[in-house]
């Protein structure tokens, strides 16, 4: 065989048969129109693109990451409307008029969210992989629940894997996210 | 003074990008580039006979497809060798029959997953779509799957080797039979452990550049040895070393598997990038991991022991066959680790092991954290633990009749370890060990606690387990020091980082050797660029590898930094300190310079372009009747220096575990888990114990859930996260820990390795534990609450014989 192949042009679909004898035509894009991080975006994707490889490779926003490709290790969770979902499980057209928040969306260096600070202060995390994931999980989890107890903290990252930090620093943090964010809030609104 | 950093809790620097999205992985690069899928086997072991590409041609935006053919027209008309076998990486003279794969397969896979054709397309999408068009006619060849299937040898993985062994070794120390003859009491063992893998959350991928301007290639790789996979790559595209860069950039775990190269991507990537003059990118899916990456673990063992009516242990033999997969290209490393791991803390009378190494029709065998160990200390541990309940002792005890002394330190085991160099163990206490163990479970207290639980009728049991690790294994790592004209300090190491935290405990050890504040430092590890020379990050022998250079490498910039500093303050550098970036005289704060200068003065350039250099302008450094860089000087103030130990330094630890299994579920819940580890003095001890934290909980998972269920087909049937059980937080108890900080006589800081410690008791303490809650042995790991189920059946129908402890009295100690 010769290589590289050229590209040539495509032939009609077979009448029937197994997968792998009918074109997909590539070119076939759908409109999105979405709000991500706060910001109007719109696109043209096509209807397979996964919302993860639209969010990170279309948008550049790769602090999503894609652990498993198949919705069990939560590394690619952002949060649809305020809630978790996974974006490895999400077509990007499926999200057009929503809003989408990603790691990004949550703080930055300079003015980090209250899970980002809490994660750095109790070594929440190691290579960092799965952290994206964890810190939209628990940034949504500490909103609805700000004074959980440790067993509320563990069950609320217990759909998400990491290989690294056998998780007690990471209940640690979502913990402390929580004491921060009441913090911030009495400092807000006055001491009681 | 400048605040000790060595030693202290200091949160990570690379943290804030890390936990804010803005962090570079290797997917988060080259989104232009061109994608790529592979055809891999879905069958074990089959010859190809035949394969059409037509199909894939239909697909809109592909852009090439590679078979074996095409590596040798290119390795003709290119002078590459592309189309060699892979490297054997480690020979070792008792792999007498090693064999590599092809970076696509030639004419044989033996293993599924193994890769046949490679797909360029415009994004992976449609290289996916192309892949799955390419049509593949197979031969079909009986598969041989696991240890047995391979021991009888009734097909053979390799044609040419017709036992299925790729590799013999045997280690002898003392005279074994006459001792295990006279010994009072004789006991044999049949043990085994499963498979499991390093299952780092970030995939393998790779990325390459090629500049046809200057012939120069760049490669990301998410590995765990950056300067090895450029030699690699030099080798294989036929260019000069000089020519290629590879960088890892923040690498999303690696516990083992990442240290195999080049993997047949690392070789296909850059060549393809060069060939199409295109960026070409390929990262890897879930299920590539699972079925093409590398798994370890699993070994049969059988252990015959003799011993004394004390327990202490006068002959141990031990026998073991180790699956090491298709293919050898990372050598025999794993079961060399085994045979001379297993001692751990004790020292037998007369030892002998002998192992053989055996091709399976399974995807390769190579280090995962603990490498070889969890499977020895499970042999030894299982063995101490028989050698108590046969005499009825407590099993602390006997462990402690057979522990090396503190004072027999340095102690030889006169076995030969994994670096070629004798296994001579160079300090730790280990009755000290496992006395801080015994207080932070309250042994006695523990174990009493259990048995009245089990008067009540529920099944409580306490396991326990000691090992030893080596460490911080040779050859060398380097690293090169630089202090800015602005004051920064800019480290640069060779080996990479996946996790550990690198960046914060090297610039720890830099700004105390150097007196800086931590913020004026900045770490670079795993970049060609930056730095050449290089083994890489495994084997727990980053801190104590890169951590020495990196001191030694800064004591050099600050001798100089002192001596320039000297002659410009007109003092003897002996007088000198440097605290928080300035040079003063001691005693005498008022005369000083800062570092920032003494960098400028270091450099005789008098180009006055920024403050720093006019505030140099200012001093007068040099013989002014000498050349401005006197002989044998260099400017600038930089240094590079390198570590190379005569041996690994070795480690120790001590896990104990209190589990409760269901009486109905056969469940296994964890209800304490307590760490007694030595690993000398700590240079960050919250990163050390995120390390011990993350090493229990694989721990955990291999003891309990994980597992290659490969069926007799070499079919990986549970080749995704919804099948092979990794822990969720759920699943991992809260970790007590304690520390002994035993220091090394080896290194200039004294320290220990201590990446891998926490995994490696687990499937020896698991069982231990769980064997005490159930009253009958437990000889195989992991074990999942129905293989449980299936045991207590065998035992109550009297097929497994209960623990004398449970039949006469309970444990006393």
């Amino acid at each position: 065989m010769t290589a590289p192949v050229p590209p040539v042009p495509p032939v009609p679909p077979a009448p029937s048969g197994p997968p792998g004898e009918s074109v997909v035509p590539a070119d076939q894009l759908c409109d999105v129109r979405l709000t991500v991080n706060g910001v109007h975006r719109e696109a043209q994707v096509p209807p397979r693109r996964l919302l993860s490889d639209f969010l990170r490779h279309d948008l550049r926003l790769t602090g999503t990451h894609v652990g498993c490709e198949h919705g069990v290790c939560g590394a690619c969770t952002v949060l649809l409307d305020g809630r978790p979902v996974r974006s490895c499980l999400l077509l990007a057209v499926t999200v057009d008029g929503h809003h989408v928040t990603t790691v990004e969306g949550l703080g930055t260096p300079d003015a980090m969210h209250p899970v980002q600070q809490a994660f750095r202060e109790c070594h929440g995390l190691q290579c960092g992989f799965c952290t994206p994931g964890f810190l939209t999980t628990a940034a949504a989890f500490v909103e609805e629940n700000p004074d959980p107890t440790e067993e509320e903290a563990r069950e609320a990252v217990s759909g998400n894997l990491c290989r690294c930090t056998g998780y007690q620093n990471i209940v640690r943090s979502v913990l402390r996210a929580a004491e921060i964010t009441r913090d911030a809030a009495a400092r807000e609104g006055g001491a009681p | 003074m400048t605040t000790k950093l060595f030693g202290e809790p200091v949160q990570r620097v690379e943290d804030a990008k890390l936990v804010t999205g803005t962090a570079h992985f290797l997917d988060d690069i080259g989104h232009d580039a061109l994608g790529v899928a592979f055809v891999r086997s879905p069958h074990a072991h089959a010859r190809v006979v035949d394969i059409d590409a037509s199909g894939a041609l239909e697909v809109d935006g592909l852009v090439a497809v590679y078979t074996y053919d095409d590596l040798v027209a290119a390795d003709e008309a290119e002078g590459s060798t592309v189309a060699q076998p892979l490297p054997l990486l480690i020979p070792h003279p008792s792999l007498h029959a090693p064999r590599t794969g092809y970076a696509l397969a030639r004419d044989e896979v033996n293993h599924v997953g193994e890769p046949i054709v490679m797909v360029v397309a415009r994004d992976r999408y449609l290289a996916e779509d192309a892949a799955e068009r390419v049509v593949v006619t197979y031969d079909f060849l009986p598969p041989v799957v696991g240890v047995a299937a391979a021991r009888a040898a009734t097909h053979t993985v390799h044609e040419d080797v017709p036992d299925n062994v790729a590799a013999h070794l045997l280690q002898v120390v003392g005279d074994v039979d006459a001792a295990m003859t006279s010994a009072p009491h004789r006991l044999r063992l049949d043990l085994d452990v499963e498979r499991s893998a390093s299952m780092p959350m970030e995939g393998k991928g790779v990325h390459a550049r090629w500049d046809p301007v200057d012939g120069s290639m760049r490669v990301h790789s998410s590995t765990q040895t950056s300067t090895s996979v450029r030699a690699a790559v030099a080798a294989r595209l036929g260019l000069p070393a000089g020519k290629v860069e590879c960088v890892a950039p923040m690498v999303g775990g690696g516990f083992g598997v990442k240290i195999v190269h080049p993997w047949p991507e690392e070789v296909l990537v850059p060549w393809a990038a060069r060939r199409l003059d295109r960026e070409v990118k390929w990262v890897e899916d879930r299920r590539e991991h699972f079925i093409s990456s590398a798994h370890e673990r699993g070994q049969l063992q059988e252990v015959e022991v003799g011993f004394d009516d004390e327990g202490r242990i006068l002959a141990l033999d031990v026998r073991f066959w180790h699956d090491n997969g298709a293919y050898t290209p990372y050598g025999v490393i794993v079961p060399i680790i085994t045979s001379t791991q297993l001692l751990g803390p004790y020292k037998p009378g007369a030892y002998r092991c002998e192992w053989w190494s055996v091709y399976t029709n399974t995807v390769i065998v190579t280090p995962y954290r603990g490498a070889g160990r969890p499977q020895g200390v499970f042999a030894m541990e299982r063995t101490v633990d028989a050698i108590a309940e046969e005499l009825g002792l407590d099993r602390a005890e006997v462990r402690l009749r057979n522990f090396i002394r503190p004072d027999e330190m340095p102690y030889d085991q006169h076995l030969t370890f994994q670096d070629g160099r004798p296994l001579v163990y160079d300090s730790g206490d280990f009755p000290a060990s496992l006395a801080k163990l015994m207080e932070l479970v309250d042994w006695d207290g523990t174990l009493a606690t259990a048995a009245a639980a089990r008067a009540e009728g529920r099944r409580v049991g306490v396991g326990l387990a000691c090992y030893v690790e080596g460490t911080g294994v040779g050859p060398y790592e380097g690293a090169h020091v630089r202090v800015d004209t602005s004051g920064k300090v800019k480290v640069a190491t060779g080996l990479t980082t996946q996790g550990q935290g690198h960046f914060t405990s090297f610039a720890q050890i830099a700004a105390d050797e150097l007196g800086v504040p931590l913020d004026d430092v900045e770490v670079v590890t795993g970049d060609t660029r930056r730095f050449g020379y290089a083994v890489g990050t495994f084997a727990s022998r980053a801190a104590v590898m890169s951590g020495n250079a990196i001191a030694l490498a800064s004591r050099k910039v600050r001798e100089k930094a002192l001596r320039i500093a000297g002659e410009a303050l007109e003092a003897d550098p002996g007088d000198l300190e440097i605290v928080d970036g300035q040079v003063r005289v001691k005693g005498s704060p008022g005369a000083a310079i800062p570092l920032a200068t003494v960098a400028v003065l270091s450099n005789p350039l008098r180009y006055a372009f920024d403050e720093a250099s006019k505030a140099a302008t200012q001093f007068a450094v040099g013989d002014a009747s000498g050349p401005p860089i006197a002989d044998d000087e260099e400017p600038g103030l930089e240094g590079t220096d390198y570590y190379s130990p005569t041996q690994s330094t070795f480690a120790n630890g001590m896990h104990a575990v209190v589990v409760e299994t269901d009486p109905e579920t056969a469940e296994i819940q964890v209800l304490r888990y307590c760490v007694v580890h030595d690993c000398g003095p700590l240079v960050n001890p919250m990163i050390v114990e995120g390390q011990v934290h993350g090493g229990v909980a694989q721990g955990v998972g291999g003891a309990l859930y994980e597992r290659m269920a490969y069926d007799e087909n070499g079919q990986l049937l549970n080749a995704s996260f919804m099948d092979f059980l990794m822990p969720y937080a759920s699943e991992i108890p809260h970790i007590e820990i304690d520390h002994l900080e035993t220091p090394s006589p080896l290194n200039p800081l004294g320290i220990k390795g201590a990446g891998e410690a926490g995994v490696i008791p687990s499937a020896a303490v698991f069982a231990a534990a769980v064997e005490d809650a159930e009253g009958f042995p437990i000889t195989r790991m992991p074990i999942s609450p129905s293989e449980l189920h299936d045991l207590r059946a065998r035992h109550a129908a009297g097929e497994l014989r209960a623990l004398r402890r449970r039949t006469t009295t309970e444990e006393t100690s």
